[in-house]
């Protein structure tokens, strides 16, 4: 579930508020959104895709974390913004569709491709 | 009192795959297009969020003989090699349209010609959404349709919805409406689908439209415990075990899917990928970022580290059932309403078994072109009429409660979930626990029926609530009424497959709901 809206990098863009498919955010008063609905969240990742300067975290568990993790510790180990880079979102950066090229699956599975 | 009051030639509610192939080409047909979403055009729906494997098969014809083969016995021998036929050539020139004008950045093989057989959710997605607006759709964002609008004789002339981030309502008028909604995955949080709640299929059948296949509505797909990444390709590589370390016999990712289900029922199932190489792992990385997810931020090496699994509910996202088809035109037995994508039954092409795969990507690009077609086409025969019916809505279940109390949807939603996510009613079934399951769905629905109601804001997640017991009710009416197993739909009280049973199951009706069989129009395939 969404965890994090950093303020300090937030460009108060709306982008998330924008397009998070379940609407999880509103717009706070200095513009920052708050997680309004945390509930809602479908852990789907959309939203940090789609910030232009990854002050997003979304942490897979699918229900709320006693507490939000560690920035710093989430900062070290590239998770900030490490879903943007990897679909190669962002300027200068090569769309990860041009490099998705599967591994040859094993027949068995030819069947089912998600 | 309507705050946004609009017309439209045609009207598209979902902007998924389907619904944006859907308005593309209404547009491209010259009419004038609406499309509304739940949540916004280009991250919502199942696509958005997972990206899809497509059934893109080159124009060859022992190819395209495989191709639809390959399928047939998996899917109980339901589907229809002439629809498979006009998928292929579709999607192929969908795809190859993808490439060439929507400029996809496909990835290129060693000898520098494009792969164009699977898409990344966010790029596809964001695309179709800069060429919806490049064609002239207009689009609502945050703007759940709660109910069709039909006219005296009741054609359906529009829609009605909640735009929520607005605060207000919204009317569309419309000569033609198609139904782009995607399907119904009981909230279970699998990727994506939680914007999937089966409306479509309700405000369907609330004009009188049928469904078919409900019972092919069991699909269960692997994701790590307590995530939602559901992208099951890759336990193609997994070997599964019990707590202890020892390995779960028979476990798999395809056919073994039900031992896990069932074993998930008394223990826990820890799963590693060890049988893919180093070779495969980089790969498997570049092709879906998204599976990797929930291991990189956990810090679990899923190829070397056993890690526990879940089986969650996608119900008729990866299942084939939905809203019946009259003909090629994705049009159903109401007039002036179409349906595309997982809204409406993909049994035409994969029967009764999907899982993916490729041909409900390939479905929502086909049947969204022809549905978009078809509904500007008919807009087009009514002229100013389309716009100037008198109309009212048709919505029931949330909208126009009886008298009796107040139910919340939440309620609702729990009491529909009780029945429909447990693996020992809806994946491992027996007419033992499909029978009081459907009773108390039943009884859901008439308390639904009386009491559920919500303010305007709340009113979308009313309708999704009765959405979810409606669906919920086909689901089970039509698993009780195949008394065998076909396609994904598996009976532990019949366990065979039943050539008496070789027909596809329609079913209908809110209040009262009834099941009956429809021949399969394509009697040469033996059963
Ligand atoms: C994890 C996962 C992996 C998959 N992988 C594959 C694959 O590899 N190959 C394959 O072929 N298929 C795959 N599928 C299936 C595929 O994603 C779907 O078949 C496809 O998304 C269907 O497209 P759609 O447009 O019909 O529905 P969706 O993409 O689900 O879109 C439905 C849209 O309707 C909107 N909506 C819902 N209710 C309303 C309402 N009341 N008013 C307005 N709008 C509404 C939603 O917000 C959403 O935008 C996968 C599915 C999942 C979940
Ligand atoms: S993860 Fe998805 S649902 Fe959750 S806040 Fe982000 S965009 Fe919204
Ligand atoms: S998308 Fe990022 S920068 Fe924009 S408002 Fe949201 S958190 Fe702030």
């Amino acid at each position: 579930m969404i965890e994090i809206v950093l303020g300090e990098r937030c460009i108060a863009c709306d982008k998330c508020v924008e397009v998070c498919p379940t609407d999880v955010f509103v717009r706070g008063d200095d513009g920052v959104p708050l997680i309004a609905r945390q509930g809602d969240c479908q852990t789907c990742y959309l939203c940090e895709a789609y910030c232009p300067v990854d002050a997003l975290y979304v942490a897979p568990a699918v229900h709320p974390l006693p507490a939000p993790p560690d920035v710093a510790e989430l900062t070290e180990k590239g998770l900030l913004g490490g879903y943007r880079e990897q679909i190669g979102w962002g300027r200068g950066r090569t769309p990860g569709a041009r490099r998705a090229v599967g591994p040859v699956m094993p027949t068995t599975s030819q069947v089912i491709v998600s | 009192m309507t705050d946004l009051d609009l017309t439209a030639d045609v009207l598209v509610a979902g902007g998924g795959p389907a619904g944006a192939w859907a308005a593309i080409k209404a547009a491209e047909s010259g009419a004038d297009v609406i499309l509304v979403d739940k949540g916004y055009l280009g991250t919502s729906g199942a696509t958005a969020a997972a990206g899809t494997g497509v059934w893109y098969v080159e124009p060859d014809p022992h190819a395209r003989n495989l191709a639809m083969a390959s399928r047939e016995g998996l899917g109980g021998h339901l589907a229809d090699r002439s629809w498979m036929a006009r998928v292929l050539d579709q999607t192929y020139a969908n795809m190859n349209e993808l490439a060439e004008v929507y400029r996809y950045p496909f990835p290129v093989d060693a000898d520098g010609r494009q792969i164009r057989r699977g898409l990344q959710g966010p790029e596809y997605m964001r695309r179709m959404r800069i060429r919806a607006r490049r064609s002239g759709v207009r689009v609502l964002d945050h703007s759940p349709v709660t109910e069709l609008l039909v006219d005296a004789g009741g054609a359906v002339a529009g829609a009605a919805g909640h735009r929520r981030q607005h605060d207000g309502s919204y009317r569309v008028r419309a000569g033609a409406v198609v139904l782009a909604t995607g399907g119904c995955a009981f909230l279970s949080k699998a990727l994506g689908c939680d914007v999937n709640t089966g409306d479509g299929a309700l405000f369907a059948a609330e004009t009188g439209a049928e469904l078919s296949g409900m019972e092919f509505s069991n699909a269960y797909a692997i994701a790590p415990a307590f995530t939602s990444v559901t992208k099951t390709a890759f336990y193609a590589y997994a070997t599964f075990h019990h707590a202890d370390g020892t390995v779960l016999e028979g476990a798999g990712s395809l056919k073994g899917r039900s031992v896990i289900a069932r074993a998930l029922l008394t223990e826990p199932v820890l799963c590693r990928l060890d049988r893919a190489g180093e070779e495969d792992r980089q790969a498997m990385r570049l092709a879906q970022p998204n599976f990797f997810l929930p291991f990189d931020r956990q810090g679990i090496d899923p190829f070397t580290q056993l890690f526990p699994v879940t089986l969650l509910a996608e119900g008729t996202v990866r299942g084939t059932g939905g809203i019946r088809l009259t003909g090629y035109d994705c049009a159903t037995s109401v007039p002036g309403l179409y349906a595309a994508g997982d809204a409406a039954t993909r049994e035409p092409i994969c029967g009764g078994f999907t899982g993916g795969g490729s041909h409900n990507a390939a479905w929502a690009m086909s049947s969204g072109t022809w549905a978009g077609r078809a509904a500007a086409r008919h807009a087009r025969t009514l002229g100013a009429r389309a716009t100037g019916r008198p109309v009212r809505g048709a919505g029931g279940a949330g909208l126009r409660p009886g008298t009796g109390g107040r139910l919340d949807h939440r309620e609702v939603v729990e009491a529909v979930q009780r029945e429909v996510l447990p693996y020992e009613k809806n994946y491992l079934r027996h007419g033992d626990r499909l029978t009081p399951a459907l009773a108390a769905l039943d009884e859901t629905w008439i308390r639904a029926r009386q009491a559920l109601r919500a303010d305007d804001a709340a009113a979308a997640r009313a309708r999704a609530a009765a959405a979810l017991a409606a669906n919920a009710r086909w689901m089970y009416a039509s698993a009780l009424a195949r008394t065998e197993s076909r396609g994904m739909h598996r009976r532990d009280d019949h366990p065979g497959l039943d050539p008496a049973q070789h027909h596809r199951l329609i079913a209908g009706g809110l209040d009262e709901v009834w099941v009956a069989p429809e021949s399969v129009r394509n009697a040469a395939v033996a059963s």
